[in-house]
C-alpha cells in the first residue's frame, strides 16, 4: 500500500503534484519538502511584472496557505533534503530529521549557470531563479542605473526589457550571433534585436565576457574583443542547469537531469522525477528532451503524480512557451529540431507574424510573435500531426488551421 | 470584499472572497476552485482559465481584447459568454457574479 508520498522541491511541478494527488484522490500523508521558505510560487513574473514592482508578492504563490491545510498537505518549506538513502527509503533534511516514504517524487529544478571568469563573484553581480534573488536587483534598477545583461536568451532580455521600461541605461551582451539563438529562427532573433534596440537597449552580439572588474563591487564588463562597459549592476543569465546531486548521489542515473521514462519513473522503482530537473523522453518527437518551462513542469508533474498512485499514464505532450518582453509576446510550441523546411507567415515589420517549422508537410514547431491565433491552431495541428498544404500555409491571409 | 460565485465542473457550488486589484483568475486559483487551471498564471497563454460568466453581467466587465479572442477562439466549447478569467480585473460591481467553469480546459 502506498501510504506516504514525499516530494522534494516545491516550485511549478512540485505545487501541481500535490494538486493532482489530492484531486485524484490520493488519500495518504502528502508531505512536502521545499528549500524555500515561500509558499509554491510562479517564476515568470521573477524576470517581469513583479520585478518591475507591478506584481504585488501576495500574487506569486499558487494557492494560499488554507490550500494545503484543506488537503492535508504536510509542508516542510524552507528545509534542505540532503540525502536520499533509496535502499532505506528515506529522506534527510538539513535539521536532521528523517523522513520515510512509499513513494518519492523529485521536483528539484534546475539551477542558474555560474559564470566562472575573474571578477564573478564581486558584489553586483546577480543571477535570476528565486525569489531571493529579486531584492538586491530591483534595488540597483534606478533611473539612469547602468545594467549590463549577460546572455541574450530570454530571461536575460525579459529582465532587460523590464530594466529598460524602469528607467536604466541597459547593455545585452550576448555570445552567439543572435538572440535566443537556441530556441528561435533568425528572423524572430531579429525582430527582438529591433525591438529592443528601438527601446533604447543596446544589444551587443558575438561577444564574450572574460572579466568582470572593479574595486571591492562590479565597475565593468570586459569583453575578449576589448570591448568594455560600464556597470552598476550585471545580471547573468547564461542558461540553467538542472539539479540532481541528490539524486546522483542516490546512484540514480543522471545525463543532463534526472533520466526518467515516459511515466516519470526513474531507475528505482519507488521514485519518480518532473520538472525543470528532468532528462526525458517526448513521445511525439521520438527523442529524449529536457525542458525549462511552465508547460511541462505543470504536465510531467501531472502525469508523475497519477502514476505515483499506480495509474499507468504516459507523459505525451507537445511541449510550448511564452516569453513577454516590452508589450511582445513570443509564442512557442513544438519542437523544431529535426525540420526541413521553414515557411514564414506575416511580415515581422507588421509586428505580428509566427514562423513555421515543417518536416516534409508535417508542422513540428511554430514561434508565434504577437500571433496568438496560429500559436493556438499550431498547438492542435501539430499534437494531430495534421499534414498541411504549404501554399495555403505561406499565404497569412488564410488562417493557419484552415491550411490543410 | 466582492464574492464570486463558482460552479465547478462537477456542479459544485463555491464562493470565495474575491480581492480588488487581482484577477478572477487569480481569486479561483489562490482558492483552489476545481476547473480553473490556469496553467501560465495570466500570460494569456494557456486558455486553461477558461469561464463562462452569467450574461446578465457581461456588460460589467472590459470587453475581450484580441488576443484574448483568439485564445478562446481554440478553446474547449466556446461560447457567447467565454471569458479568460485572467483578463477580468475584480471589482466592487463584480460582487455577486455567477461564474461557470467549463467541464475541460485546454483544446477540444
Ligand atoms: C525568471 C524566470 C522567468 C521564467 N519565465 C518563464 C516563462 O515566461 N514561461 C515559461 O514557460 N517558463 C518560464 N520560466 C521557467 C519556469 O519557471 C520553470 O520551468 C519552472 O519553474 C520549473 O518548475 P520546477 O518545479 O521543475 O522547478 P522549480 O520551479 O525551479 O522548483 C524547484 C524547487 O525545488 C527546490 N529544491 C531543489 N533542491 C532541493 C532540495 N534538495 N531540497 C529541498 N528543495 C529543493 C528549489 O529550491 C525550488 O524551489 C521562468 C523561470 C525563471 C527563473
Ligand atoms: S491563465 Fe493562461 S490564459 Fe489565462
Amino acid at each position: 500500500m502506498i501510504s506516504t508520498i514525499l516530494i522534494i522541491g516545491g516550485g511549478q511541478a512540485g505545487a501541481q503534484a500535490i494538486d493532482t494527488l489530492r484531486r485524484e484522490g490520493f488519500a495518504g500523508r502528502l508531505v512536502l519538502i521545499g528549500d524555500e521558505p515561500e509558499l509554491p510560487y510562479q517564476r515568470p513574473p521573477l524576470s517581469k511584472k513583479y520585478l518591475s514592482g507591478e506584481m504585488a508578492a501576495d500574487r506569486l504563490p499558487f494557492r494560499h496557505r488554507a490550500f494545503y491545510d484543506e488537503h492535508r498537505v504536510e509542508l516542510k518549506l524552507g528545509k534542505r533534503a540532503v540525502r536520499l538513502d533509496a535502499a532505506a527509503r528515506q529522506v534527510t533534511l538539513a535539521d536532521g530529521e528523517n523522513l520515510t516514504y512509499d513513494r518519492l517524487l523529485l521536483c528539484l529544478g534546475a539551477e542558474s549557470r555560474r559564470l566562472n571568469c575573474p571578477g564573478a563573484t564581486l558584489p553586483g553581480v546577480h543571477y535570476l531563479r528565486g525569489l531571493i534573488d529579486v531584492p538586491p536587483i530591483q534595488a540597483g534598477l534606478k533611473p539612469q542605473a547602468r545594467i549590463v545583461i549577460i546572455g541574450g536568451g530570454y530571461i536575460g532580455l525579459e529582465a532587460a526589457a523590464t530594466a529598460r521600461k524602469m528607467g536604466c541605461e541597459v547593455t545585452v551582451l550576448e555570445m552567439a550571433d543572435r538572440l535566443m539563438n537556441r530556441v528561435v529562427a533568425p528572423s524572430v532573433s531579429r525582430y527582438f534585436a529591433e525591438e529592443h534596440r528601438a527601446h533604447g537597449v543596446n544589444i551587443i552580439c558575438d561577444t564574450r565576457v572574460v572579466h568582470l572588474a572593479g574595486q571591492g563591487r562590479i565597475e565593468r564588463v570586459v569583453c575578449a574583443d576589448g570591448g568594455s562597459h560600464a556597470a552598476d549592476l550585471v545580471i547573468v543569465g547564461v542558461g540553467a542547469i538542472a539539479t540532481t546531486e541528490l539524486a546522483s548521489a542516490a546512484g540514480l542515473a543522471c545525463d543532463n537531469g534526472i533520466v526518467v521514462d515516459e511515466y516519470c519513473r526513474t531507475g528505482d522503482a519507488a521514485i519518480y522525477a518532473a520538472g525543470d530537473c528532468t532528462n526525458h523522453p517526448s513521445l511525439h518527437f521520438g527523442r529524449r528532451v529536457r525542458l525549462e518551462s511552465v508547460d511541462n513542469a505543470f504536465e510531467q508533474a501531472k502525469a508523475a503524480a497519477l502514476n505515483l498512485m499506480d495509474r499507468s499514464v504516459a507523459h505525451d505532450r507537445v511541449p510550448w512557451f511564452w516569453s513577454d518582453q516590452f508589450d511582445n509576446k513570443l509564442l512557442i510550441v513544438g519542437l523544431s529540431q529535426d525540420h526541413d523546411g521553414q515557411v514564414l507567415r506575416g511580415d515581422p515589420a507588421s509586428r505580428s507574424f509566427s514562423v513555421c517549422y515543417l518536416k516534409g508537410r508535417e508542422l513540428l514547431a511554430v514561434e508565434a510573435v504577437n500571433h496568438s491565433k496560429d500559436y493556438m491552431a499550431a498547438r492542435k495541428l501539430i499534437a494531430d500531426r495534421t499534414l498541411l498544404n504549404v501554399d495555403k500555409l505561406a499565404d497569412s491571409a488564410i488562417a493557419l488551421k484552415e491550411a490543410i | 470584499m466582492p464574492k464570486i460565485v463558482f460552479t465547478e465542473p462537477g456542479g459544485g457550488r463555491r464562493e470565495i472572497e474575491a480581492p480588488l486589484g487581482i484577477t478572477l483568475m487569480e481569486a479561483a486559483r489562490q482558492h483552489g476552485v476545481q476547473g480553473v487551471v490556469a496553467q501560465c498564471g495570466g500570460a494569456c497563454a494557456c486558455a486553461t482559465c477558461h469561464v463562462y460568466v452569467d450574461p446578465a453581467w457581461l456588460a460589467r466587465l472590459e470587453p475581450r481584447e484580441e488576443m484574448e479572442e483568439a485564445m478562446l477562439e481554440t478553446a474547449w466549447e466556446p461560447r457567447d459568454n467565454s471569458r479568460l478569467s485572467c483578463q477580468i480585473h475584480i471589482t466592487a460591481d463584480l460582487d455577486g457574479m455567477p461564474v461557470t467553469v467549463p467541464q475541460r480546459q485546454g483544446q477540444g
